[in-house]
């Protein structure tokens, strides 16, 4: 029994305590700050490498046999998003140093980025329902107290919505546990999974209306239609290393906690799984349009994080498809997809926030001339944009390729049709950036300030990495392909997990 | 006993929503505290009740008696209602600061970020 599920808890949850232990001393905060999430990440590189080969790794916390406790487990999924985690905490630390004002890290950003980053890891490495509420709570704590860190007037309003919202969707989350618990007596995912199976032959409409408890409070944490109006009205709000680190994460864990629990521990109920490709199909062309209508640079961001939630849930959606093959395309697809757009959502926060530094604003109708004053950045911005918009050889080509071709192998033109038009109307609100920021002259002779060297370059290195990692995988996306078919098949195959998760109780 | 639960938490979840949707952000947190309520008593509930019968091993058994009630209900619940108290004192403060902000606590005229 190795200790390793239990690090990506541990390690931001001590660097959280050590940071709070500092609270008067910025300097070594921001050093633990990068130190921490540097932990992270390598903590994800060591579950990796673990589990790449397709072991599940299982923690019973505490020495109690699966039933009577609570058990960590970690596959390969988790260790891809345990790895992604890692990364992007460490991206916005570093990040961080020079976007976040000093009265806002006075005031503990560092602290709770790391609780929140303890959250997330924990959603992805627990293998108890009860349990991931939990680690959804401390997660939502810390991104409220990040949300309204600093108290702006849009901060307030918007941090209003997204409390409430998640508010009600942890209460969902919550009923839904007690429920599940009530039906099968039992908590541990691989448990669950086991007795839900024999449930469904004889009560399917009481596994069935577990499903929609369960369905409803992830999909207000993913944003999918139509519980996806308080992520706009949110995400724009804070400091860039907010929205960065949330667009990233936040709506991932949701989308997480779906494919977890409807591949694994629910069983496959094929004509009521269809209800997740309509809403995917909505939910990716409403999020493109409202990005297509917008001039903000942020709001434009968020409501494309929408429109791509569609394309992982579609993924999802057909994975119940009745031929093997597709059913393990779509789910290495939808993966693959995640992993992509973590990394590449991240980096376009970021970069909106170097071009609002360097020309004043997010409006795009206030910004410009980028392409002539600083050609590095235009350059960064566009390998995320543009894989955004799944133009090869990026890695957005290949995560677009897997569940369209999924799709069109499942036949369902109407899903199809709806991920290629949203992928073209993406193109064009990524070339509109393009125009405004870039290519059009600077509106005025602009009277704003250029930041200097050391902040720059902190801003910088952390856009450089994550574009570095989008054409790495866009060039290169074997290994990627490889380790998201392994957490495929993991995922395809609930009885072995679950024998893994639960141990040898029965 | 159980059905009379049911129809409590069925009460107690309406009245959160209408409190939810009405306009103001005081009634919005009573809202928010009476669904938690309510979501803590379904799992309460749903976890069976039973009287008089504590989940504890006599001295020469090795289990509890039969029939015993389920702590595992009563541990969720418990860890809830303090996850629910931390989070309820979050909103109050946010809400006595978005109020303090924006000088009203009417929610038809936060709009103001969303174009």
């Amino acid at each position: 029994m190795s200790l390793l599920p239990a690090l990506p808890v541990l390690v931001p949850l001590s660097a959280a305590a050590l940071s709070f232990a500092a609270w008067k001393r910025l300097a070594v905060q921001q050093a633990i700050g990068v130190a921490g999430t540097g932990g992270l990440l390598a903590a994800g590189v060591a579950l990796l490498a673990k589990t790449a080969g397709g072991a599940v790794l299982v923690l019973p916390v505490g020495g109690w046999p699966a039933r009577f406790g609570i058990a960590l487990a970690a596959d390969t999924l988790s260790a891809i998003m345990v790895l992604l985690a890692g990364l992007m905490g460490l991206a916005v630390a570093v990040y961080a140093l020079a976007d976040v004002d000093r009265p806002r890290k006075a005031f503990g950003f560092y602290p709770f980025l790391h609780l929140m980053l303890a959250g997330v890891a924990g959603s992805f490495v627990t293998a108890d329902m009860f349990n991931m509420y939990v680690w959804f709570e401390v997660m939502l704590l810390g991104s409220f107290v990040l949300l309204a860190l600093g108290g702006e007037r849009d901060q307030m309003a918007g941090a209003m919505k997204y409390v409430t919202l998640n508010l009600i969707g942890s209460a969902l989350f919550l009923s839904a546990a007690g429920v599940l618990y009530a039906v099968t007596k039992t908590l541990n995912m691989g448990e669950v999974s086991t007795r839900l199976a024999l449930i469904a032959g004889h009560h399917p409409h009481l596994v069935l209306a577990l499903g929609a408890l369960f369905l409803t409070s992830f999909a207000i944490k993913a944003g999918l239609f139509p519980f996806t109006f308080w992520l706009p009205a949110s995400y724009a709000t804070p400091p860039v290393a907010v929205s960065a680190v949330f667009a990233g994460l936040l709506t991932k864990v949701g989308v997480y906690a779906l494919l977890r629990t409807f591949t694994v521990v629910f069983p496959v109920m094929e004509r009521n799984f269809r209800i997740l490709l309509l809403l995917a199909g909505i939910t990716m062309v409403l999020g493109v349009l409202g990005a297509v209508s917008r001039f903000e640079i942020r709001k434009i961001l968020s409501f494309h994080i929408i429109s791509q939630i569609g394309y992982m849930v579609a993924a999802l959606g057909l994975s119940i498809s009745p031929d093997p093959e597709i059913r393990r395309l779509a789910l290495a697809g939808a993966v693959f997809y995640i992993a992509h757009h973590i990394v590449v959502k991240t980096n376009l926060f970021l970069v909106g926030g170097v071009i609002r530094r360097l020309t004043g604003s997010f409006d795009l109708k206030r910004t410009g001339g980028l392409a002539k004053s600083a050609p590095w950045l235009a350059v960064l911005f566009l390998i995320p944009a543009l894989s955004l918009a799944g133009v090869p050889p990026l890695s957005g080509f290949w995560a677009k390729l897997m569940v369209i071709r999924a799709g069109l192998s499942a036949g369902e033109w109407l899903l199809v049709a709806a991920a290629i038009a949203a992928g073209l109307l993406t193109l064009i609100s990524m070339v509109k950036i393009w125009n405004e920021a870039f290519w059009k002259p600077a509106p005025s002779p602009a009277p704003h300030p250029r930041p200097g060297r050391g902040t720059l370059l902190a801003m910088t290195a952390p856009i450089a990495v994550l574009a570095l990692v989008t054409v790495l995988i866009g060039l290169w996306p074997q290994p990627l392909l490889d380790v998201a078919g392994r957490a495929a098949d993991q995922l395809l195959d609930p009885a072995g997990w679950a024998k893994a998760v639960a141990g040898d109780l029965r | 006993m159980a059905g009379l639960l049911a129809i409590l938490v069925g009460v107690l979840f309406g009245a959160g929503v209408y409190l939810l949707l009405r306009r103001s952000l005081i009634r919005l947190i009573f809202g928010l505290a009476l669904i938690s309520h309510a979501v803590n008593l379904l799992v309460f509930t749903t976890g069976g009740l039973v009287r008089g019968n504590p989940p504890l091993v006599p001295p020469e058994a090795q289990v509890p008696p039969a029939g015993h009630a389920d702590p595992i209900p009563q541990a969720l619940v418990l860890t809830a209602i303090v996850i629910g108290f931390g989070l309820l004192a979050f909103t109050c403060v946010l809400v006595k600061q978005v109020v303090k902000t924006l000088g009203t606590d009417d929610t038809d005229s936060m709009r103001a970020n969303e174009e």
